[in-house]
């Protein structure tokens, strides 16, 4: 492919495009992928949201090639993944599946470095970047390298999987119900986690989740799935704000518009109020509404906002955003 | 009673000759039948089946039919032995790939291992414990179905049995009986050791 870039630029994510892409599974009487389309930038965080069977985790697969599609076809940077051995895409594309994925009978180093052995990277350059992918991911490489998956915790092992799928540095990393098996404070954490990985790397992530609450927390874009087919593809603010079909209304309960606050931040709702107006209370630029309501709900009637002189956040300025973020085209588009 | 121990060592060479001799070809024949029979459902009941009824067959009834054919000696012995270690060996190869977690494979194959790596690398050791536990039990059968070996001229601790019966010596029937009996127990013992270092590799 002309003109692709050298790995080390600023953006490590690759391009992905998804055209018509159909799949039937033998023996099935209707298509677990109907006709899907997708396109995602580079560096993109996609989520796929839906209930089981809904096919999400069909398309995922698809990327590499884990299932063939019966039609359709998948670039990414601009070439056809059929173009290049499974084997060999599968290497450079990162997969985390849920917890069972670690190799019980390997270390967490040997885990984490199975891709860059069947690269055939020497062993020095493996453990090194065993080492800088333990600490990556928050764990301190002397305690952690020697263990054994029976040893971790559930969110340990979540993390030694993340650091396996991102040991070659591929470009494109596929997540598939990851944290399915943590606890919801763990899970959290790992989303966090994910986020913070995703913004210092800039690699395309795909991540599917039948959590509504997952999917608006870490997502650019959620795409939304129903039997084979996208619903709707948007940020998690606009799914939320303007629902294509009653399914997506149904399935991220639309009219919680508390739900919407938590994507809302203190400085989409400034009001600035008359001379000599008196705060109650104090929130941050980038705390979400969601909290600003509470406060507001707790007796406030009027909060400062720290590093906006003259700026207040009320209950008739967050209605203000509120409404806003329903008709308001572009604004909250693509917050990085 | 020092050459009763010379005779001995020489029989109980004998004994493992034999027996070592049906283990690795049971398990050169075991191996490829029971990964095809764990990859394959349509292989797998007809040939758990048919190996089920050799190793139904009692075993004197199976040198009795094998003599006429191959003759007295080492040949038939060896026959009947891979003929019955084969239903535990297939069966235990089977069962142990088949327990490899199927998200395991998944896993290992979207991280780009080709199936050959994937056989090598996840499907061996999580399958050892139970290929070793079928090695145990196959050996300490064919430690003591051997000793029928004796019968028809193919030697071993048999042959010392069987010549104690004859002259009704009863010093050759208790030595050659009792070592056969120890070969097994610390045969088993070892293979049960290596079993269960190979089911902590595998956890």
């Amino acid at each position: 492919m002309p003109g692709t870039p050298p790995s080390d630029d600023a953006t490590r994510g690759a391009s992905v495009s998804i055209r018509n892409v159909v799949v039937t599974y033998a023996g099935a009487d209707h298509r677990a992928v109907d006709d899907v389309s997708l396109e995602v930038a580079a560096g993109e965080f996609v989520v796929f949201l839906g209930p089981s069977g809904c096919g999400k985790s069909t398309l995922l697969r698809t990327i590499n090639r884990l299932v063939a599609p019966d039609a359709g076809e998948i670039l990414v940077d601009g070439t056809n993944v059929r173009t290049t051995s499974p084997e060999a895409l599968r290497r450079g594309i990162g997969y985390v599946i849920q917890a069972v994925g670690l190799f019980p009978h390997m270390s967490v180093a040997k885990n984490i470095g199975v891709v860059p052995e069947l690269l055939g990277w020497d062993r020095a350059r493996i453990d090194a970047r065993v080492d800088e992918l333990l600490a990556l991911v928050a764990l301190d490489p002397a305690r952690y390298r020697a263990r054994l998956p029976r040893e971790l915790s559930g969110g340990e092992a979540q993390r030694i999987g993340v650091a396996r799928a991102l040991a070659a540095e591929p470009r494109v990393l596929l997540m598939d119900e990851p944290f399915g098996a943590v606890d919801a404070l763990v899970r959290t954490a790992l989303q966090d986690e994910t986020k913070r990985i995703h913004t210092a790397l800039g690699t395309t992530i795909f991540f599917v989740t039948h959590d509504v609450d997952e999917a608006l927390r870490i997502a650019d874009r959620i795409v939304v799935m129903n039997s084979g087919k996208i619903v709707q593809a948007d940020t998690p603010l606009h799914v939320l704000a303007r629902p294509a079909t009653p399914y997506v209304e149904a399935l991220l309960d639309t009219r919680d518009t508390v739900r919407r606050l938590s994507l809302l931040y203190a400085r989409d709702a400034l009001t600035f109020g008359k001379q000599g107006d008196r705060a109650d209370g104090t929130i941050a630029a980038d705390a979400t509404l969601r909290a600003a309501l509470a406060l507001l709900l707790a007796g406030a009637t009027r909060l400062s906002v720290s590093d906006r002189v003259g700026a207040f956040v009320d209950f008739a300025s967050v209605r203000a955003a509120l409404a806003a973020s329903a008709n308001d085209e572009r604004s909250h588009a693509s917050v990085a | 009673m020092i050459a009763s121990a010379s005779a001995l060592g020489a029989r109980l060479g004998e004994h493992l000759f034999i027996v070592g001799i049906a283990l690795t070809i049971a398990f050169a024949l075991a191996l490829p039948l029971g990964v095809l029979a764990a990859r394959n459902d349509r292989v797998r009941g007809p040939l758990l089946g048919a190996l089920g009824v050799v190793y139904t067959l009692p075993s004197l009834a199976v040198f009795a039919l094998l003599i006429p054919v191959f003759g007295l000696g080492l040949v038939t012995t060896e026959i009947a032995l891979v003929g019955y270690a084969q239903m535990i060996l297939v069966r235990n190869i089977v069962a142990g790939l088949q327990a490899v977690p199927a998200p395991m494979r998944e896993a290992a194959r979207g991280l780009g291992m080709t199936e050959a790596q994937i056989f090598f690398k996840i499907d061996v050791p999580q399958a050892l414990p139970l290929v070793i536990g079928g090695m145990r039990l196959a050996a300490v059968a064919t430690i003591s179905i051997a000793t029928l070996a004796g019968k028809i001229d193919a030697g071993g601790l048999g042959a010392m049995l069987f010549a104690g019966l004859d002259n009704d010596d009863p010093t050759r029937i208790i030595t050659a009986s009792c070592a056969a009996a120890a070969l097994a127990i610390g045969v088993d013992a070892l293979l049960r050791r290596i079993e269960r270092i190979t089911t902590n590799r595998a956890r």
